[in-house]
């Protein structure tokens, strides 16, 4: 048959930018409560409904409710909420201490603060996580030192990275946080071969790996699910759906069309859509999906649906490329807010505890800051000696190396 | 000892590293109840289980990735990527995360991985099965590469490859997995059993990377080679009828610069030879650091013998290989000089 049209090539397009006012009038959301929870040992295809549905147990007057309520006590919702809003005040000084010159690079993770805390939480603390940049929750959910976090930012003489790695690569063995790469996605094949090793080794720990939407494009998020799929390794998968990728909205990773939850369809792994803002809803399925893991049911695929509220990092700037204001509109509202909500609502928390946390922890950060600093800062130091960037490029140095080190005169 | 050629000596080795380590794996395409295209697992999984050698995903990233996943955990994994020409898709796995591992986490996560692969042309195998991509992984901070050139060594450098701590590109010359060959292709094909080094002990024993082998001692010129080249090499002293001191560097990174500068010091003149295209080759390198330790003792220009510039054609490999005519020239022309 003849084809009367000529062809038209579609490249995505956000449906708003810079000038037009926040809308996500268009988006569906499911109402709290209504997906229903799968057994844990359900056929993978059995949750395939789900992929196209959310998750969520917060409604919209906070409270938890439906089948995926994970039924928390008020001290572990309350420890959720301190990790969030330490997140959030390291957050702050942090990308304060960039503007002032203290460091050369910084990124927040304001908006998808649930995502690290809750899962951190929801999972043991020997399990072993492959996390993206934007996971700093879960090093502070496993109360990881913020001195120690600090000191990596400002490559300073306390730097256990000794200066080598871009601010918030952290690598921390005894936090179960693998070593971040700047490379997108890499560590989430890495994190299949892990689970594969502890599953080998008939351990008890299970693995968990984060991507952001973007970088599901590269191959291996492919090679991920393939690897994990194939020999069943006791893996989380988990894909942060922050709608943004520096400033390529989700459509130029295929989010136009489905779903990053859908995924999971195509490898036969089990796949959840969770709202990333719900701290409840996203500790429930990282429950469900490590019990599975644990169970040798092998993967699971999660997207977190959320909303990257604040820039890429300290070199960008988001009001170029979409509308101001957006976070402040998104439809599934703010992690903090919603939980703090949600514990009013039971009577347990109220505004000036609240309040009082954030100067309390505030001032925690501001004491960390200061020790931090007495360390050195990126430009004014002191740094750990720069004859160390010689060492550890193989576990004995060469020859040619030591000749180097020896050239560069320290 | 036993007599055993390449493929079995390699086979050898992994079976010696299963035994006494119960941390170590063998895992790549093709490899488990197969045995590998090349046989170099054969009956491995028949007798460790396929727990400890499987096949995987043809994915070559995703085998380096979990690969490294795993050397994180503690595990010592063995893969074999089919083709050395197949390796390029796992190169972001090697080079940004296996070779950085240690040096971006401080010392606290490594990548402890012998990446196993068949490299190297003489077999017809057009361009996507005879490629030397070995400069591209001696250009990377945190990769070894080794190539042996006997049965004998392959079997010692592939354990210390296996026991090393570091990650190491282990390039297997696959021209001569079943003989030695010194490109003389238009004559009958040697067996290794007719090679000393073919005598390879059943046991345990380690060759220590980073060092090379004089494999003819001679005074008039250095002749550098390595894998297949070592064998064109010596052929290409008699038939040139010159003492070339003929080294075959096994280890190119780590370099054995002592044994490599000691000649070139006591002939004063160097020939390097590979099968590899020239323009950035390791070839390269190695005339550099000539340069640089011997520039005093030489007598004549540090000569290359090596693949074209070209993909590696079908029809023309023994126009494309460097053979042993193309080096004795080079050797008497060094004389020359």
């Amino acid at each position: 048959m003849k084809n009367e049209l000529p062809l038209e090539l579609h490249i995505p397009e956000p449906k708003l930018r810079p000038g037009d006012a926040p809308d996500f009038s268009d988006m569906k959301l499911p109402a709290a409560g209504s997906a229903p929870r799968p057994d844990t040992h359900a056929q993978a295809r059995d949750t395939h409904h789900l992929v196209y549905d959310l998750i969520r147990v917060l409604d919209d007057d906070g409270k938890a409710v439906g089948p995926w309520n994970p039924k928390l006590d008020p001290e572990t919702l309350k420890r959720g909420l301190r990790y969030m809003l330490l997140t959030r005040a390291y957050d702050d000084r942090m990308q304060r201490a960039q503007r002032t010159g203290k460091t050369s690079f910084y990124m927040t993770c304001t908006g998808e603060e649930a995502v690290a805390v809750a899962q951190a939480m929801a999972l043991d603390r020997g399990d072993m996580c492959f996390p993206t940049y934007r996971q700093q929750g879960l090093l502070i959910a496993r109360d990881w030192s913020l001195v120690d976090m600090m000191c990596q930012i400002y490559s300073n003489s306390r730097d256990r990275l000794k200066g080598r790695q871009l601010p918030v690569m952290y690598s921390s063995k005894e936090a179960g946080f693998f070593s971040i790469s700047g490379n997108l996605g890499t560590q989430f094949p890495q994190a299949v071969g892990w689970a594969m090793a502890s599953a080998y080794k008939g351990d008890r720990h299970i693995a968990a790996a984060w991507i952001g939407d973007g970088s599901t494009s590269e191959g291996d998020f492919h090679h991920a699910l393939t690897f994990g799929a194939v020999y069943r390794a006791p893996v989380l998968l988990n894909i942060v759906n922050n709608q943004w990728a520096i400033s390529s909205f989700q459509g130029f990773a295929g989010g136009e069309l489905t779903t990053f939850a859908a995924r999971a369809v195509g490898f036969g792994l089990p796949g959840l859509r969770v709202d990333g803002n719900d701290f409840l809803a996203v500790y429930a399925a990282t429950q469900w999906a490590a019990e599975r893991a644990r169970a040798n049911l092998g993967p699971t695929v999660i997207e977190l649906f959320t909303y990257r509220a604040s820039a890429h990092s300290t070199s960008d700037d988001p009001d170029r490329y979409r509308p101001a204001g957006e976070g402040k509109c998104w439809p599934l509202g703010d992690p903090v807010e919603r939980l703090k909500r949600h514990l009013t609502g039971l009577g347990v928390w109220s505004d000036a505890e609240h309040d009082a946390q954030i100067l309390e922890l505030t001032e925690i950060v501001r004491t960390a800051g200061k020790e931090a600093e007495s360390y050195g800062t990126l430009g004014t130091g002191p740094t750990v000696s720069a004859s160390t960037m010689f060492d550890d490029v193989f576990k004995e140095m060469p020859w040619h190396l030591r000749q180097q080190r020896q050239q560069l005169g320290i | 000892m036993v007599a055993m050629n390449m493929i079995q000596a390699l086979r050898s080795a992994m079976d010696v590293m299963l035994e006494r380590d119960p941390d170590v794996l063998v895992f790549g395409e093709d490899v488990g109840f197969f045995g590998g295209v090349f046989r170099c697992t054969e009956g491995l999984q028949q007798k460790y289980g396929k727990r400890r050698v499987f096949d995987s995903p043809i994915a070559e990233a995703g085998i380096i990735a979990t690969a490294v996943g795993m050397g994180a955990y503690g595990l010592r994994p063995v893969v074999e990527i089919q083709f050395a020409d197949y390796i390029y898709p796992a190169t972001d796995q090697l080079i940004s995360e296996a070779a950085r591992l240690r040096y971006r986490s401080g010392g606290e996560f490594t990548a402890p991985l012998t990446v196993r692969s068949p490299y190297g042309g003489g077999i017809f195998g057009g361009q996507t099965h005879s490629q030397s991509p070995e400069a591209i992984f001696t250009h990377v901070a945190g990769l070894k590469t080794v190539i042996p050139s006997t049965p004998y060594d392959a079997k010692g450098l592939l354990i210390a490859a296996i026991e090393d701590d570091d990650p190491v590109i282990f390039f297997e010359p696959k021209r001569i997995y079943n003989g030695p060959f010194d490109g003389h292709h238009d004559r009958p094909v040697t067996p290794w059993a007719k090679h000393p080094a073919s005598e390879v002990p059943e046991g345990y024993y380690r060759i220590d990377l980073g060092k090379a082998a004089i494999v003819r001692p001679g005074d008039a010129v250095t002749l550098l080679a390595y894998g297949t080249m070592v064998h064109v090499a010596l052929a290409a002293a008699e038939e040139a009828g010159v003492d070339a001191e003929v080294i075959d560097l096994r280890t190119l990174n780590p370099l054995d610069i002592e044994t490599i500068v000691a000649s070139v010091r006591k002939t004063g003149r160097c020939v390097i030879v590979h099968e590899a295209t020239r323009t950035g080759g390791f070839g390269g390198e190695l005339s550099a650091l000539v340069q640089e330790h011997c520039f005093h003792h030489l007598e004549a220009p540090i000569a290359r013998v090596t693949g074209w510039d070209t993909p590696y054609p079908h029809a023309f490999e023994w126009e494309y290989f460097p053979g042993p005519k193309r080096v004795a020239e080079a050797l008497r022309q060094a004389m020359e000089a």
